[in-house]
């Protein structure tokens, strides 16, 4: 019989220092929630969580809550609670499932953090759609079940060059958040706060950053599966000194692991680009899969969109509105295949994996024809597996592992 | 192969290699020698014990080729099964063992469609027989033996009788629909409208190679290969009247997998 391999995923350090400072954040919104002495403000991941900080909010991101219902594998039994009341199978599986959630009065929250029984009430809810649609409609159902406000921003799409048209437009609509946002907040924008958060968010993105570049290295130091977890201080922490400290202490560990020529996994025989989001049910498993075929995935679309180097405390609405519309999602295809196309290049890449997200069209880049585009241009090969952030019914191990093996024997073979 | 491999060889009068394709409806094995001549082949319905039907699987090639278990050298998996074949000293994925098996037959760049009852393939060769790129169909059982096996009882068709009937067709049924279960009602429909059980045969054998033909572009030389198409002889008749061009069939079209895994066991 083939033997089946025990593979050991190499753990990094610093990971204990993320998972505390995830403890604390939520641990203090749970507390404000019950004493009611800080507002709390739910702000989509990419939205303009400076803007809060800088009015005293304590900030919560939804889609954090969704990934751990997804990495959790609550997702898939919650899902169909929010198709039951109207929300397609079809649509945002963060959305559904989190709504889901809600509905039956359960959050993975209760089972990690003791003491707290799920998210925390809010005072107001704050979008921006340069991610998605479907963020909106999210936000607009809690905030007719919390009876509170909801303000955003409507995004552009499909952007090419992001011109002095696109950034007016977008900071204009951030700066009219402020009005209504120092009414429920109870306090007067101060400029000066905002200039502050700001400097902090852009430190906390260029740690990051450099966080993820040293995936670059060979044997690459880091994953893009560690990077998902990772990644958590970057989403709900930007504009927090926090966050900023957590990232110095993993980029030294990473730092040291390039010194010791120490690679995230025992062998890295191929080097593989993630394009799409994670699939948050079967991480390790995937983690396992690859390490197993000695494959590191070590760089990704997705872990790299919370890097906002455009971010200026000198210039804090101009800069905001730049940084929250040069995203990648934003972007139209041809921007799209510029920036992989120099990512391949600079993390070495052997090959690319789209992930085709069944729920999440805006972070699948594979259905019009980008793979057979970039794969022409650059000779770099691509495999697409078919599955969903969160939604586990959506997706075959078997056909996904077969994929996989097959996409590193055709690497096997050219090599 | 290994130096263990080169000791087994030489050490044994008669060396074999075995190859196993434990698919998803039917699993395959073959004994080939080191000329690569196919000396003993058997295939069986996979069932519910893998490793019992890759057993048995395994022991009629080796019958038929008038070789016992101590003349293997080495064997290969393959196929969802891959996992549960007892005489396996390693596995490869179902792709790499259909390409190794139609290069062998076809050695050319060619497009390999492979229909089989779970999944369906395309792997693309260059004249090497490298691969240059793979498709699997997507999580759905449209244009797979999957299709055919859940129309066969509503149209109170045995699957084997399919074929025949389809080629006395004169009016093929068009079915329009991507979805298993939407095709079913259209084929409902058709009964209702008085449709000859011939011409909705037809349609369905249509409607797989639809499915088959959007997964991907397909180059000069096509190879077709599978159960479905060992089966359904007409379905690569058809499939060369729309794509216009001849179409390459190995001999034993449902053996190319366990063919390539043999041909692995050797390389290994």
């Amino acid at each position: 019989m083939p033997d089946e391999k025990k593979v050991v995923l190499r753990r990094l350090q610093s990971a204990k220092d993320l998972g505390k400072f995830m403890a604390e954040y939520y641990y203090e919104l749970d507390e404000a929630a019950k004493n009611g002495k800080r507002k709390i403000a739910w702000c989509t991941s990419v939205g303009p969580a400076e803007l809060l900080r800088a009015l005293g909010f304590l900030v919560y991101f939804p889609e954090t809550h969704s990934a751990m219902l997804g990495s959790t594998r609550m997702a898939t039994d919650l899902i169909p609670k929010a198709n039951a009341i109207g929300y397609s199978p079809d649509i945002c599986s963060y959305l559904t499932a989190d709504i889901g959630a809600y509905l039956e009065g359960i959050s993975p929250l209760a089972k990690v953090f003791k003491g707290i029984e799920g998210p925390p009430r809010p005072d107001v809810l704050v979008y921006n759609t340069n991610q998605c649609r479907d963020v909106q409609d999210w936000f607009e159902w809690y905030g007719t079940e919390y009876g509170v406000p909801v303000v955003g921003v409507q995004t552009y799409r499909n952007v090419g060059e992001v011109t002095d048209d696109h950034i007016i437009s977008i900071k204009k609509q951030m700066e009219a958040l402020v009005e209504p946002l120092e009414k429920i907040a109870g306090v007067r924008f101060e400029r000066e706060k905002l200039q502050e958060a700001v400097r902090l968010s852009r430190k906390c993105s260029d740690l990051w950053k450099e966080v993820l570049d040293t995936a670059s290295a060979v044997p690459s130091p880091i994953t893009f599966f560690d990077g998902t977890t990772l990644m958590g201080a970057a989403v709900v922490g930007r504009g927090t000194q926090k966050a900023n400290d957590v990232y110095n202490i993993l980029l030294e560990e990473l730092n040291d692991r390039i010194a010791k020529n120490e690679g995230a996994i025992e062998e890295e025989g191929y080097r593989l680009y993630w394009d799409g989001m994670p699939v948050w049910g079967r991480l390790r498993m995937h983690a396992e899969l690859f390490a197993g075929l000695k494959t590191n995935v070590l760089a990704s679309t997705y872990c790299n969109s919370w890097i906002f180097s455009a971010l200026d405390p000198a210039a804090p609405f101009t800069s905001m509105a730049r940084a929250y519309t040069e995203l990648f999602i934003v972007r139209s295809d041809e921007y799209k295949e510029k920036y992989i196309r120099e990512m391949l290049e600079f993390f070495k890449c052997d090959g690319i994996l789209y992930h085709d997200a069944k729920t999440c069209p805006n972070n699948t880049n594979c259905r019009y024809g980008m793979p057979q585009r970039l794969q022409d241009e650059t000779g770099i090969p691509s495999v697409t597996i078919h599955g969903d952030l969160n939604d586990l019914r959506l997706l075959s191990d078997e056909q996904t592992k077969t994929n996989v093996e097959a996409f590193i024997e055709q690497l096997e073979e050219r090599r | 192969m290994t130096k263990d491999q080169g000791s087994r060889e030489r050490h044994n009068p008669r060396p074999i290699y075995v190859g196993v394709d434990v698919g998803a409806s039917r699993t395959k094995a073959v004994v080939m020698d080191r000329e690569r001549r196919l000396l003993g082949r058997a295939v069986r319905k996979s069932g519910t014990d893998f490793s019992e039907s890759s057993r048995l699987c395994v022991e009629t090639s080796l019958e038929m080729a008038g070789a016992s278990e101590s003349d293997i050298v080495n064997a290969v998996s393959t196929g969802y099964g891959r996992k549960n074949v007892a005489c396996a000293t390693d596995t490869r994925t179902e792709i790499g063992c259909h390409a190794r098996g139609c290069y062998l037959a076809f050695p050319m760049a060619i497009t390999i469609i492979d229909i089989g009852g779970q999944d369906n393939k395309i792997i693309k060769l260059d004249a090497e027989g490298r691969r240059t790129g793979f498709k699997m169909n997507r999580k759905c059982a449209a244009g797979t033996g999957a299709f055919l096996e859940e129309m066969s009882p509503r149209l109170d068709v045995p699957l084997e009788e399919m074929n025949g009937l389809a080629m006395q067709s004169t009016d093929m049924v068009k079915l329009g629909s991507f979805c298993t279960v939407f095709s079913a009602t259209e084929v409902l429909q058709n009964i209702r409208v008085g449709k000859h059980v011939t011409d909705i045969v037809k349609g369905l054998f249509f409607s797989v190679i639809k499915r088959v033909l959007e997964m991907d572009s397909l180059t000069e030389n096509v190879v077709m290969t599978g159960g479905v198409v060992a089966h359904n002889p007409y379905l690569v008749e058809m499939t060369e009247e729309a794509i216009g061009r001849r179409i390459w069939v190995p001999e034993y079209p449902q053996l190319t997998g366990a063919i390539g895994a043999a041909l692995y066991a050797m390389q290994e």
